[in-house]
């Protein structure tokens, strides 16, 4: 199955020092509607190795999108820094896919020509970006679909559609900000299991947040909490359960799983009772 | 478990009772498929009907009493009840329309007087359309130009743009660039708000999905701002063709040398109202031809939406 995607086979996973994410005392603020400055995250240190699976959970509203937008090259920083390979992030930082909550797909565009986009804009020629997405389309299952709108599909098959886009181009790190956080518990299981399987076979270096705890510690290498407004990092845990780790659904009754789970739960719930009082009085 | 819950009534599932079809008694029989369809079939044909009969009595109500009511005279009256003289009849106008198109008008044939209002509508409403979109995306993706240009363009939205038609024909004659220019005024900024606002409604998030991937201003442009304004841009295309008409033809009352709007405005001054009727069925018979081009045009370049929306939005 690797031979039929060009890039993949030219790069040994995990051995890759350029997808290495250096976040170095990392503070963003800035300016409220009303005037007010406003600090989102404030000394924000992790590293991310080559090929490592990250994930950050957090309370509502902690900066975490804030983080994301940092490492892309999106957004600037206002104190620190970021090294992406060694090098400071400035500009976008090329070799990047990002994968949104919503739906971040063209509905204007069918699902083939929504997968070809990366290609494309990458200076691919038509016909071998066409000839790469109907190969991503059928590794992710979706086959005969090359021609639908996204409209026509469940939000499963979307989600889908949406991973093969943001694979398509092999990148060295891959930003995932809550992309299941809209599916319902099923399917969410399914699409865990998928990523899995799909980043086994790159191994990008993943960022992955989320604010659902079993699935930072199913899916992750290392899962760093934070803390809120303005966020930081505030533990680092590291998830020891072996890979390749198959079902996400089978690996929640798993002894070692309800013990990290139970751990990490020690260190977030203060986070999260403190992040909700603060919302309670504001409201 | 059994005392508790009364058995249900005998149902004729099999047939072995006899009940006819519809017989109350059978309402545990499932309805077999060609009865679900045929029952649907008979609905829809009825719907049909009624709505059929609905708009021939509207039409029968509306051209009958017009008909009516300028004929009859009450008794000693020395005119009908309402007075063909001012407004018309529908038999007048009807002679007046086979009039048009069997002896001419005083300035040429129908048809050629037909052409260019047509071309003047036509000509008018491409510019404007173009125009209007290409201000409208520039200005709704550059914070700066919208600034800077936004009072201009509210003030420019706020004078009666139809009596730019008066100076338009002093500056440019009474021949056809006028009226495409009063037209294409008009046409402009029904687009331009909505290729404006389209832009400013773009999904951000796809934005920055395609400048991770590494597009440059123009990519973004091409495959997510332009496609998604087009949403909004044929919306209006629809009240903008309806801009461009009225723009030639209240061009050519104004003053020209041939068109539609010049047979209306001399038949005003001969007292005619039949024929300034004929002509406005003349112009709703091409407005609803354009209006048809306009539709197929809107399903071709949106057809990756959802349907529910262009069937409420048919009438």
């Amino acid at each position: 199955m690797d031979t039929a995607v060009p890039h993949a086979s030219s790069r040994a996973p995990g051995a890759d020092d350029a997808a290495r994410i250096e976040i170095i005392g990392l503070t963003k603020r800035f300016l409220t509607p009303t005037g007010e400055p406003f600090t989102a995250i404030s000394d924000v240190n992790l590293t991310i190795e080559p090929g490592q699976f990250c994930a950050i959970v957090g309370p509502t509203g902690c900066g975490k999108s804030t983080t994301l937008g940092q490492v892309s090259g999106l957004d600037k920083p206002s104190v620190g820094r970021v090294l992406v390979g060694g090098q400071p992030v400035s500009g976008i930082t090329s070799g990047v896919s990002y994968m949104f909550q919503g739906d971040s797909l063209f509905p204007w565009k069918t699902v083939l020509a929504n997968v070809m986009t990366g290609p494309v804009l990458t200076g691919t020629s038509k016909k071998d970006a066409t000839e790469l997405a109907r190969d991503w389309l059928r590794r992710v299952g979706l086959a005969g679909f090359e021609d639908r709108y996204p409209h026509q599909l469940s939000g499963g098959m979307r989600k889908r559609v949406a991973m093969a886009a943001a694979l398509i181009n092999n990148p060295r790190i891959l930003l995932m900000d809550e992309p299941f956080g809209a599916l319902d518990v099923q399917t969410k299981a399914i699409m865990q299991s998928e990523l899995l399987q799909l980043w086994e076979q790159l191994r990008p270096s993943v960022l992955f947040i989320t604010h659902d705890l079993d699935e930072a510690v199913a899916l992750a290498d290392r899962v760093a909490i934070m803390t809120s407004s303005p966020g930081s990092v505030k533990d680092v845990f590291d998830i020891d359960l072996p890979r390749p780790r198959g079902n996400v659904q089978d690996l929640r009754h798993e002894k070692r799983f309800i013990e990290l789970q139970t751990q990490i739960w020690e260190s977030l719930r203060d986070e999260v009772s403190r992040a909700y009082t603060r919302t309670a009085v504001a409201a | 478990m059994s005392s508790g819950i009364s058995t249900p009534p005998k149902t004729d599932v099999f047939g072995q009772y006899g009940y006819a079809a519809d017989d109350p008694r059978n309402f545990f029989r499932p309805e077999t498929e060609a009865e679900l369809q045929a029952k649907g079939r008979r609905q829809r044909a009825t719907r049909t009907r009624w709505v059929w009969t609905g708009r021939v009595l509207v039409f029968i109500a509306f051209f009958g009493g017009w008909q009516l009511l300028t004929s009859i005279k009450l008794p000693h009256a020395k005119y009908a009840i309402v007075d063909p003289f001012f407004f018309g009849q529908p038999g007048g106008i009807w002679d007046s329309l086979v009039k048009l198109f069997t002896q001419g008008t005083a300035f040429g044939s129908i048809w050629a007087n037909l052409w260019v209002t047509v071309q003047e509508a036509l000509l008018g409403f491409a510019l404007g359309t173009v125009l209007g979109m290409i201000v409208g995306i520039l200005l709704g993706s550059n914070a700066y130009l919208a600034d800077v240009a936004g009072p201009y363009i509210k003030v420019a939205n706020a004078i009666p743009r139809i009596v730019l038609g008066a100076i338009f024909i002093v500056a440019f004659g009474l021949g056809m660039p006028s009226k495409i220019f009063l037209a294409a005024v008009l046409v402009f900024f029904a687009v331009f708000f909505n290729a404006f606002q389209g832009v400013r409604e773009v999904n951000p998030d796809l934005i920055s999905n395609v400048r991770v991937l590494g597009a440059s201003p123009l990519q973004v442009a091409r495959h997510v701002t332009i496609p998604s304004a087009m949403t909004w841009i044929i919306a209006s295309l629809h009240t903008a063709f309806g801009f461009a008409i009225i723009g030639a033809l209240v061009g050519e009352v104004l003053g020209a040398t041939s068109g539609i709007g010049l047979i209306i405005s001399q038949a005003q001054g001969n007292f005619d109202p039949d024929t300034v009727w004929a002509c406005m069925i003349l112009i709703a018979a091409f407005t609803l031809i354009c209006e048809y081009l306009i539709t197929l045009l809107e399903g071709r370049l949106l057809r990756w939406r959802p349907p529910s929306r262009t069937s409420a939005a048919s009438i």
